[in-house]
């Protein structure tokens, strides 16, 4: 008998179901829940950028715009990321814009993979890293990070995993969902190892701004990065604009071109509104972005405070609006504690083993949420964790 | 030190302990910093902000810019100072452009307003002139939106 073919491609239906999206499903079927589950700011869109985004509607600018982006914010993005973070891109050739950070992430592995070759991702990292590398056809390889190094890729662990049809490497500081940050002398063994081995640097960097320990420390400005990394930034994180779905990538000419090229065939551009609401938020809204960066900073040490009061480990994250607590102490796993909580307190947090298996043994609570709800959540979860651990 | 002042300044009834826990500061350290801002008067002092209009107490203000004939030798300084002392003025500023003096009075009423500027304002030496503007909806005060909005909702878990 003829097998009957299965509609939905073999490789996306291998995809796993995100993590995320089945907690997702539990937790809406509790209204009365209090979520540190989120993984987008609680601040809406600074003022300014909103009008701006208004004042192009009424200007009826709802045409395309060229596949790269408008000259105006690719200028702007050339710009800011010289003055804030020391790096030259040309906006004609080595910016593009992207429909979020999100966007970036795909067309570059898309562009940069052959068939079956390898892409290292240190996790526990964002979910959509290792399916974005295989419906690109490439191999995801999960290379650990581990809390006694505060969750920074370690060399070792990343030539261990290599392998001689590797081909790139997607890192991401400061962390979703780790909270980790990462320092000059790590960031420059890293680029040293990509360069041995001849590999191509995905540098997820869209949480740059906040980062609460100093100076971000981008592994695309280290020597000898530039001409193999692509740098992903986006408007999400620091300027609160998640739901406009604006980001960018900056990167050697060859690989953006190649990327536009893709870019041009399955979006044609990104939304038109959100770009010229973006050239306002690079002009004119550091102010905001250092009063939201300030507020995750003072929300961030009364959580890891918290947490490492109720005897739940955490390890100090310096960037991004996450903490990574480890629930060993209680004896769950990641699985039954998110769960538990939840059923017994209504509290929402997200399991580790979402963004990789190494992730088992910890939770991810997102701080980006008001001050009273943290504070709430704390109280409900040190309750839990006592009456667990007897 | 300024982001101790800029919690207290939005909620003064942060305790020390909280603002430590915050800013990563001890309590001693903060309990300290404090007594001395007060002591320094940078904390002049604390208040309640209060909407009168939900206890049925009605508020009415009026800027009134005054034109003066500044006093030789000392400017506009002892003519504000004399206006200053009205418990009916709520604030008072020296401005630039076509009047000298902006005088925020608040009354129980238009006419209680009004009194007091023909009776008590307008008759003081030095002062040429004054014209009245009534507040007929205040939308935002001192920082505060006074209008209601509803809350915004996000999707309870997301990447």
């Amino acid at each position: 008998m003829a097998k009957v073919r299965q509609r939905v491609s073999q490789l996306v239906h291998s995809l796993p179901q995100s993590g995320i999206r089945r907690f997702f499903e539990l937790v809406e079927k509790m209204p009365d829940a209090i979520s540190l589950g989120v993984g987008e700011p609680d601040f809406v869109t600074p003022w300014r950028i909103r009008e701006a985004g208004i004042a192009s509607l009424e200007s009826g600018h709802t045409h395309y715009t060229p596949n790269a982006g408008i000259q105006e914010l690719r200028g702007e993005v050339s710009r800011y990321l010289d003055r804030r973070f020391g790096l030259s891109y040309d906006p004609q050739h080595e910016i593009m814009i992207t429909v979020g950070g999100s966007e970036a992430i795909d067309i570059a592995l898309r562009t940069i993979l052959e068939p079956g070759d390898g892409v290292l991702i240190p996790q526990p990292c964002f979910v959509a890293y290792p399916p974005c590398a295989m419906m690109a056809g490439g191999r995801a390889i999960s290379v650990p990070t581990w809390v006694e190094h505060d969750f920074r890729v370690q060399v070792e662990d990343l030539a261990a995993a290599c392998d001689g049809g590797t081909r790139a490497i997607v890192v991401s500081y400061p962390n979703n969902p780790t909270g980790a940050t990462i320092d000059e002398e790590g960031a420059l063994a890293f680029v040293e190892f990509a360069r041995e081995r001849d590999l191509l640097i995905l540098s997820d960097e869209v949480y740059a701004e906040l980062t609460y320990n100093g100076e971000h420390v981008s592994i695309a400005a280290q020597p000898g990065a530039r001409e193999r990394t692509i740098l992903i930034g986006g408007f999400s994180k620091a300027w609160a604009m998640t739901g406009w779905r604006l980001g960018f990538a900056a990167g050697p000419a060859d690989i953006i071109g190649a990327m536009i090229k893709m870019h041009a065939y399955t979006v044609m551009c990104s939304p038109t509104t959100a770009q010229e609401a973006a050239v306002e938020a690079l002009r004119a809204c550091d102010g905001e972005v250092e009063r939201m960066r300030r507020e995750y900073n003072q929300r961030r040490r009364v959580i890891v405070g918290r947490l490492n009061a109720m005897g739940l480990d955490c390890f100090e994250p310096k960037g991004a609006f996450y903490a990574f607590p480890s629930i060993a102490r209680t004896g769950l796993t990641s699985d039954e504690f998110a769960e538990r909580l939840l059923a017994e307190e209504q509290v929402a947090v997200v399991p580790g083993t979402a963004f990789g298996s190494c992730g088992e043994g910890f939770v991810r609570c997102c701080y980006a949420t008001s001050m009273e709800v943290i504070e709430e959540a704390m109280a409900r979860m040190a309750r839990f964790v006592g009456r667990v651990r007897g | 030190m300024e982001e101790v002042l800029q919690l207290l300044a939005d909620d003064a009834r942060l305790t020390a302990a909280q603002i430590a826990e915050r800013t990563g500061r001890t309590e001693d350290e903060v309990a300290s910093a404090i007594e001395k801002l007060e002591k320094a008067g940078v904390i002049r002092r604390y208040k309640t902000v209060v909407d009168w209009g939900k206890v049925g107490v009605e508020h009415v203000y009026g800027f009134i810019e005054v034109r003066v004939s500044p006093e030789r030798g000392v400017g506009f300084d002892a003519v504000a100072e004399r206006i200053v002392q009205f418990p009916e003025v709520h604030s008072l500023y020296l401005m630039s452009g076509t009047y000298d003096l902006l005088v925020v009075v608040e009354g129980k009423g238009m006419r209680e307003v009004a009194f007091f500027v023909a009776e008590k304002l307008a008759p003081l030496d030095h002062v040429l002139s004054t014209a009245t503007h009534f507040v007929l909806k205040r939308y935002k005060v001192d920082g505060d939106v006074l209008v209601e909005r509803a809350e915004v909702k996000r999707l309870p878990v997301t990447p």
